[in-house]
């Protein structure tokens, strides 16, 4: 039995959710082919062929995939769907937007943001917010899946001597065009990817107040998130986002400052190894999964700690 | 320009759920439901379109148990024109939704159907994307600004580095995220004018659409609960046990 994963990419540099996928459908299929299209992407495909577990990459190189327009690319992998028993994508907003419709053109249901994989039809998943852990089967004959890439380990990159196939699949649906990219430029490691990630919430009061954060961020080599309290009142960016309808993390070092922990938040970083909470109402909900609370006043706390590390 | 709006009935996005202590499902006795939070932006943004006078008519139709048309009601009152609701026994599953979706579509012939993009029960953020499918049609997920003109729709998408801009040709899907606007509430005269508005029940037997769900629950557990962690009183206290008792920093 043979697994497809959909890579991330970015046409120049292969994305590490791709390896958490990889791990995930090597737990299903003894045989793993990467799919791996954009244009000029060739670096790409000599990257995934590295990683190990993979047999075998699909590499796709045309304008038409540049930009990932669903449209095109569930059309392709449409395509080359039927030699699989299961096909994978990292829960990504990319996964997210083009696997569905290449489930309803297979005429089968996705199991959207696994976290566990329990046999070959069977999956645990977070449903409300992650309040509840659903224990899914699915009855259909190919898989469908995106996958929760914090929940599962990335596999290595660097030993791995897949065969680069070459493709020329040209799948233009002619219904889309791509405009513009309009995407944050930054030093820091990715909140996906990060080992540490310092979060502001509406208590950060505005953006210029995140500077407050940057100092300790810089010190710890860490990302910068934040709740949705703070996206929604513009002091910073939606890629900041963590929570159940942004961005999913699980870093060994969360810190929480001025954050009251909603539960759309606490879906996003609930799963980190260590959290620490800065606030200074000491009823904020945030507290209840903290291991490291600190009741203060972030304005006066963040100096000192960035003094101290 | 006609719009369609698909909704859903949902547990109000501020009650903390639980598994049934059986673990058979989650519990929902008692509890407050409510349309789901990308689907009243969704309406918001179809009401904004038809003030704009870019759209002359609204629908919104949910597929599910006939307590849904309290959430149809909801959309009437916050300025939908009219509502669809189809009834199943069965707990619809995204692809089952869609092909219900697609019917009516096929019947009704909307130019922008414009939909939450996930429903916050499920969290499967599936159906817009398989309509789309479905139907040959564009789509543009997770959009936080949208421009309709000259038979296209320039949709501006949260994507997890940043922005896109995309242009999709009409009729197609438009799916909501949280930034697409801030939905009005209703006001008391518009909630009496709603119950007026006229909405049409039909059963998915009678459209003839297989809704039999493709995966099935086998129990609902709660999430692993963290160990209670401790209030530290100091900045010093907090950096030494982070780096000689968590071990996280050096």
């Amino acid at each position: 039995m043979t697994a497809l994963v959909i890579s991330e990419h970015d046409n120049s540099e292969l994305k590490g959710a791709t390896l958490n996928t990889i791990s995930a459908a090597l737990q299903l299929d003894e045989e793993i082919h990467v799919l791996v299209a954009g244009s000029n992407c060739n670096t790409v495909a000599e990257s995934a062929a590295k990683a190990n577990g993979v047999s075998k990459v699909l590499y796709v190189d045309s304008p038409e995939y540049e930009n990932f327009l669903a449209e095109n690319i569930s059309l392709l992998i449409k395509n080359l769907s039927g030699d699989y028993s299961s096909i994978l994508a990292p829960a990504t907003t990319n996964g997210k937007n083009y696997m569905p419709r290449v489930a309803a053109f297979l005429d089968v249901a996705q199991i959207s943001d696994i976290s566990s994989i329990e046999s070959n039809d069977t999956f645990q998943r977070p449903i409300y917010a992650g309040n509840c852990i659903a224990t899914v089967t699915s009855s259909d004959d190919v898989k469908v899946i995106t996958v929760r890439t914090t929940a599962f380990d990335p596999v290595p990159s660097d030993s791995g001597s897949a065969e680069i196939v070459k493709l020329e699949e040209i799948n233009d649906a002619g219904i889309s065009q791509f405009i513009k990219d309009e995407l944050a430029e930054s030093d820091r490691p990715e909140l996906t990817a990060a080992d540490v990630i310092i979060s502001g919430g509406r208590g950060m009061q505005n953006g210029e107040n995140f500077n407050l954060l940057e100092g300790i961020a810089d010190k710890l080599g860490a990302a910068i998130g934040a709740s949705r309290a703070a996206v929604d009142s513009g002091f910073v960016p939606n890629d900041y986002q963590v929570g159940q309808t942004g961005k999913i993390v699980a870093p060994n070092l969360y810190i929480a400052v001025g954050i009251s922990g909603a539960i759309q938040h606490l879906a996003g970083m609930k799963d980190s190894k260590v959290i620490v909470a800065i606030n200074k109402d000491e009823d904020a909900p945030i507290f209840q999964v903290a291991d490291y609370g600190l009741v203060a006043d972030l304005f006066t706390a963040l100096p000192e700690m960035e003094s101290k590390i | 320009m006609k719009i369609l709006v698909p909704i859903k009935r949902v547990v109000d996005y501020n009650v903390k759920v639980r598994p049934k202590a059986d673990e058979s499902g989650v519990d929902l006795n008692n509890v407050k439901m409510a349309i789901n939070p990308f689907c009243e932006i969704a309406v918001e943004e179809a009401v904004r379109l038809k003030e704009a006078g870019v759209a002359e008519e609204i629908t919104a139709i949910t597929v599910g148990e006939s307590s849904a048309q309290e959430q149809l009601r909801t959309a009437l009152a916050l300025g939908a024109d009219k509502a669809i609701l189809i009834e199943t026994e069965y707990e619809p599953q995204p692809l089952g939704i869609s092909k219900a979706l697609k019917s009516i579509v096929e019947r009704d012939n909307p130019d922008l159907i414009l939909m939450g993009k996930q429903a916050i029960d499920g969290d499967n953020n599936q159906t817009g994307q398989m309509l789309a499918a479905l139907l040959g049609y564009p789509q543009a997920t997770f959009a936080s600004e949208l421009k309709i003109s000259d038979g296209k729709a320039e949709v501006t998408r949260e994507v997890d580095g940043g922005l896109q801009t995309i242009s999709i040709n009409l009729p197609a899907i438009v799916t909501s995220d949280l930034r697409l606007n801030e939905p009005r509430y209703a006001s008391l005269p518009n909630i009496m004018k709603a119950k007026q508005k006229p909405l049409e029940s039909l059963s998915a037997e009678e459209l003839g659409i297989d809704l039999n769900p493709r995966i099935s629950t086998v129990k609902v557990s709660p999430p692993p609960e963290r160990e209670a962690g401790i209030i530290v009183e100091s900045i010093d206290e907090l950096v030494d046990k982070l780096k000689n008792e968590a071990k996280v920093i050096t």
